[in-house]
């Protein structure tokens, strides 16, 4: 079997070796693919909306419309990140789907968007609290749960990370799974082309790719924002 | 001889750990069912309460996720084969 990282190559840039894997050029591909898409939407904008604008109103209004209500209306400046989060997700899974190797399936991408909603939790909980109340939020609510609090702090971008890397990973090692499976029945049946392996793998495709990549897009941007919007508020409220 | 016997208990091992997918599963029907009463109770808040179990469903699918973490490394790192 061979289910590998992603492929990488190396180029060197003033004498230092810098390993580009097949991550990064599909990720640069998708950031070109987004901004061309999203420039193509909202060009030669008119006060009343064409069809491509009514498209990009729609995509701005939903996140805005799920930010408010999962937030509330003082973190609405967190709408343009959640945005750009599930565009990126979306599309990092989606990729599959033209034979790409899923931006998602490594673990690198996934811990990345973990830290960064992290550090925007840690951030936000220290502007509401204080730093005083930060560090005291650890301390409760008995002072002997201060080693748990603290490793469940570290705990929560881990499994944020997992839980997208896992799901999209799975589905790719299930898929390949089965394709060995149903070529090993072809050659069991005497068939020199493959025929088995049409049909069950486009259903599976479309469990994995398309419902699990939409599916894991939106969890992991909900539960970024409930875990900022949770960490934004100050005690006293 | 020893690789043989470090790659076969890998392989075991990483078919224990997808053990762990019963847990998720038992939690996230039991979620699941909730949601279809609540829904039937009030059929005008099925997108909140679709929302909020999709929520849940995620976080308690994460013991199973940490565990498919662990057959996956078994099964394409191998960890044990250099300690021989």
């Amino acid at each position: 079997m061979n289910v590998q990282g992603p492929h990488y190559f190396t180029v060197d840039i003033l004498g230092l070796e810098v390993k580009i894997s097949e991550t990064i050029v599909v990720g640069w591909i998708i950031i070109a693919f987004i901004t061309a898409l999203i420039l193509f939407l909202t060009h030669n904008m008119q006060k009343i909306p064409s069809k491509r604008q009514s498209i990009a109103e729609l995509i701005v209004t939903t996140v805005n419309k799920l930010v408010l209500d999962t937030m509330g209306k003082r973190n609405m400046a967190f709408a343009p990140y959640m945005a750009t989060l599930f565009m990126f997700s979306l599309f990092g899974s989606l990729v599959g789907l033209v034979g790409l190797r899923p931006m998602t399936a490594d673990y690198n991408t996934t811990l990345t968007w973990a830290l960064l909603t992290f550090f925007m939790v840690q951030a936000c909980n220290i502007k509401a609290n204080g730093i005083g109340g930060y560090l005291k939020g650890f301390t409760e609510p008995v002072v002997f749960m201060t080693p748990l609090n603290i490793v469940s702090l570290f705990v929560s971008p881990i499994s944020l990370s997992f839980r997208h890397f896992g799901n999209i990973a799975g589905g790719m090692v299930i898929t390949m799974l089965v394709y060995f499976a149903l070529t090993g029945l072809s050659t069991a049946l005497g068939l020199s082309v493959p025929l088995a392996t049409i049909g069950i793998p486009a259903v599976l495709s479309v469990y994995f790719d398309l419902f699990s990549a939409v599916m894991q897009a939106f969890i992991f941007v909900m539960l970024s924002m409930v875990y900022i919007g949770s960490a934004n508020e100050s005690e006293e409220e | 001889m020893e690789k043989a016997i470090v790659l076969a208990a890998s392989a075991i091992g990483a078919g224990i750990a997808m053990i762990s997918g019963f847990g998720p599963g038992i939690g996230q029907g039991y979620a699941a069912g909730k949601a279809t009463e609540a829904v039937g109770r009030q059929p005008e808040a099925s997108g909140a309460i679709t929302r909020t179990m999709l929520v849940g469903c995620a976080v308690a699918e994460s013991t199973g996720i940490y565990g498919f973490v662990v057959a996956l490394i078994l099964l394409f790192i191998n960890p044990f084969i250099d300690k021989l």
